[in-house]
């Protein structure tokens, strides 16, 4: 029997607004796919290591204070270095176009803004997965 | 028909209404450096807006100085950095202390932050008794919904009586606690779950300091609360209605309470954040305007509205601008300011009030069942309550259950330019470079830091002690060190 998708869910830096982020991991969920929430206030070392330990199919990033920049960078800069290549890393958030440019050069390949619904993460993932 | 001024006060805590005193108008705002939310704010109150209110960065709210490793990418993001007295001396710089009310949005490190703007007082001359304002001191909401807990719950509500208490005798015109639904409901929570989950912390902080020996009517006339208010019109207007009577009940009968003052809920009131859509910026206004009447409508005390493009960014000077102007509108030419709770009688609006009377009741029958607040905190149980709510919205949002205009409906293809609000690249390394030159110059602080120590491992109250240590200009991130070792840090486990 072929394995659900598994996705971890994960809040990067010290922002605690996780609406988004729950909202998005009960949805995937619903849509039948293996969800693990990190909770708040992770270090990117922290959300690599669940992510390899979890031996997730992707890596959903949700941040919403602004402080996204660095800790994103951080995160694809670790995987990079653990040698996981196998991991889609998506986001999500409040996050500028501007940004988003640079976090697709970094790897990340999509990104979510607000008012996404959860029917198009879904798609993305079957699709990407 | 009730009496608006009267027990129990559903129809608003004055008989006038806005008749002899319009509401507060206090737009959040703060960012960056202490420089420009000094620049922010003065711009703020030449524009007619009558009270501060303070946002702070996450680094601040958590306790970390803005040189900290964990700060990085944080510094003066959602709102401004305060590591040491010099930041607050120069975010006030011009602005009288006698002369504003300053609310501060801070919770774990509300003890400091206090002590910091008591400091900054004694500095400008002004004596605490001059001082009038709110800290928000609301750290249940925070292990709920929010996340800028720090110790675990039970020092973390030390703290927040030592507040009360302190202010009781010096600083008696500090509002102490502002008890807040709001970041519930922006969580996802509904109007009902709102007015008790917040009455059920109102409850929770009142037995707290009436089991350090305060008399209730010694400080509850100093406790606020914070709504939301969302886009359901009338339901809103009812909550507000419904949340005042409650509490006037349960003050009453549960803790005895004498002082009238002690019966009237008084709250400040913010729009819904989570009703601002990215998609066609300028429907937000419209959205504010209707969540700012019904607030007006259910008597608020005072008020902030958002700016239309707070679903993407910090609002710009413009947009900050324009969301003052709206409830300037309301209160100067709209009219219904004439008449005290205008919906009074109203057959629906007095049939939606006691439904949410009674649901709000029922949540609280069932919290006090499980063994209070705290109780239902540390089970999930609330933190589910709330998800769970979110999580059929956004289904009924999928769905299109629930239309958002511009969103599932009416949308456009036409995306959003809005000017972003930039912070400085320099600022960390700058920030980084004054603290060193600050610690440098200040000298050793070690004394400060070990009766702070003392003091945490003892039980007396810690305000004085953070007040003569903020006074030597110990930092947030090393105050809050020492009480990480002596308390321990709450970590939260929480599935989906």
């Amino acid at each position: 029997m072929k394995r659900p998708i598994k996705i971890l869910i994960a809040k990067a830096g010290l922002d605690g607004h996780e609406r988004g982020a729950l909202v998005v991991a009960m949805g995937l969920r619903d849509a039948g796919m293996e969800v693990v929430y990190t909770g708040i206030r992770n270090t990117p070392e922290q959300i690599v290591q669940a992510a390899i330990q979890e031996d997730v199919n992707a890596i959903g990033l949700s941040s919403l204070s602004g402080g996204h920049a660095a800790q994103f960078a951080r995160v694809m800069q670790l995987l990079k270095k653990a040698k996981v290549t196998e991991i889609l890393v998506f986001a999500g958030g409040i996050i500028p176009d501007d940004d988003a440019k640079k976090f697709k050069k970094l790897g990340i390949q999509e990104v979510f803004g607000p008012g996404s619904s959860i029917a198009s993460i879904v798609e993305f993932l079957k699709k990407n997965v | 028909m009730e009496v608006p001024g009267q027990f129990p006060y559903t129809r608003g805590i004055y008989p006038t209404g806005y008749r002899g005193k319009l509401w507060t108008m206090r737009q959040y705002a703060g960012f960056g450096t202490a420089r420009e939310t000094n620049q922010r704010y003065r711009y703020l109150l030449a524009q007619g807006q009558t009270g501060l209110s303070m946002a702070f960065d996450l680094p601040t709210q958590i306790g970390y100085d803005s040189d900290d490793a964990l700060a990085l990418g944080e510094v003066g993001r959602v709102g401004v950095a305060i590591s040491s007295r010099a930041d607050m001396e120069q975010v006030f710089a011009g602005i009288p202390l006698d002369q504003v009310s300053t609310s501060m949005t801070i919770n774990a490190t509300a003890p400091i932050l206090l002590a910091l703007y008591l400091v900054v007082a004694e500095e400008q001359g002004v004596p605490w008794a001059k001082l009038t304002g709110t800290v928000q001191n609301d750290i249940l909401k925070e292990y709920i919904a929010r996340g800028t807990y720090i110790f675990p719950p039970t020092p973390s509500l030390r703290l927040t009586a030592d507040v009360v208490e302190f202010c009781a005798k010096k600083v008696p015109g500090w509002n102490t606690i502002s008890v807040g639904g709001y970041h519930m409901r922006e969580a996802g929570c509904t109007a009902a779950q709102e007015i008790a989950f917040t009455l059920a912390d109102g409850i929770t902080y009142i037995q707290t300091c009436r089991d350090r020996g305060l008399a209730v009517d010694d400080f509850a006339p100093r406790i606020a609360f914070f709504f939301n208010c969302h886009l359901n019109f009338f339901e809103e207007i009812a909550k507000f209605r419904a949340a005042r009577r409650l509490w006037a009940h349960i003050m009453k009968k549960r803790f005895g309470a004498k002082n009238e003052r002690s019966l009237m809920l008084r709250f400040h009131t913010q729009t819904a954040g989570s009703t601002l859509t990215a998609q066609q910026p300028d429907n937000n206004v419209v959205r504010t305007t209707l969540e700012a009447l019904a607030a007006v409508l259910g008597g608020t005390q005072s008020l902030h509205t958002n700016a239309k493009d707070e679903a993407l960014t910090l609002p710009t000077e413009e947009s900050a601008l324009l969301a003052l102007r709206t409830q300037q509108i309301i209160a100067h030419e709209s009219g219904v300011t004439a008449e005290t709770d205008p919906l009074g009688g109203s057959r629906y609006v007095e049939a939606l009030t006691d439904r949410l009377e009674r649901e709000a009741r029922g949540y609280l029958t069932k919290i006090d069942k499980m063994g209070g607040m705290l109780k239902a905190i540390e089970s999930g149980y609330v933190y589910k309550e709330i998800y769970r709510s979110a999580n059929e919205h956004q289904k009924a949002v999928e769905s299109k259950a629930k239309i958002i205009v511009g969103v599932n409906e009416f949308t456009s293809e036409k995306l959003p330019q809005l000017k972003r609000q930039k912070i400085d690249a320099q600022l960390e390394p700058r920030r980084r470079r004054e603290l060193a030159a600050m610690r440098k110059k200040r000298g050793s602080v070690d004394k400060q830091l070990a009766a702070l120590e003392k003091a945490a491992r003892g039980t007396e109250n810690l305000m004085p002690v953070i007040v003569d240590c903020v006074r030597r200009q110990v930092t947030v991130g090393e105050i809050c060190r020492v009480l990480r070792g002596v308390f321990g840090e709450h970590r939260a486990s929480h599935s989906i």
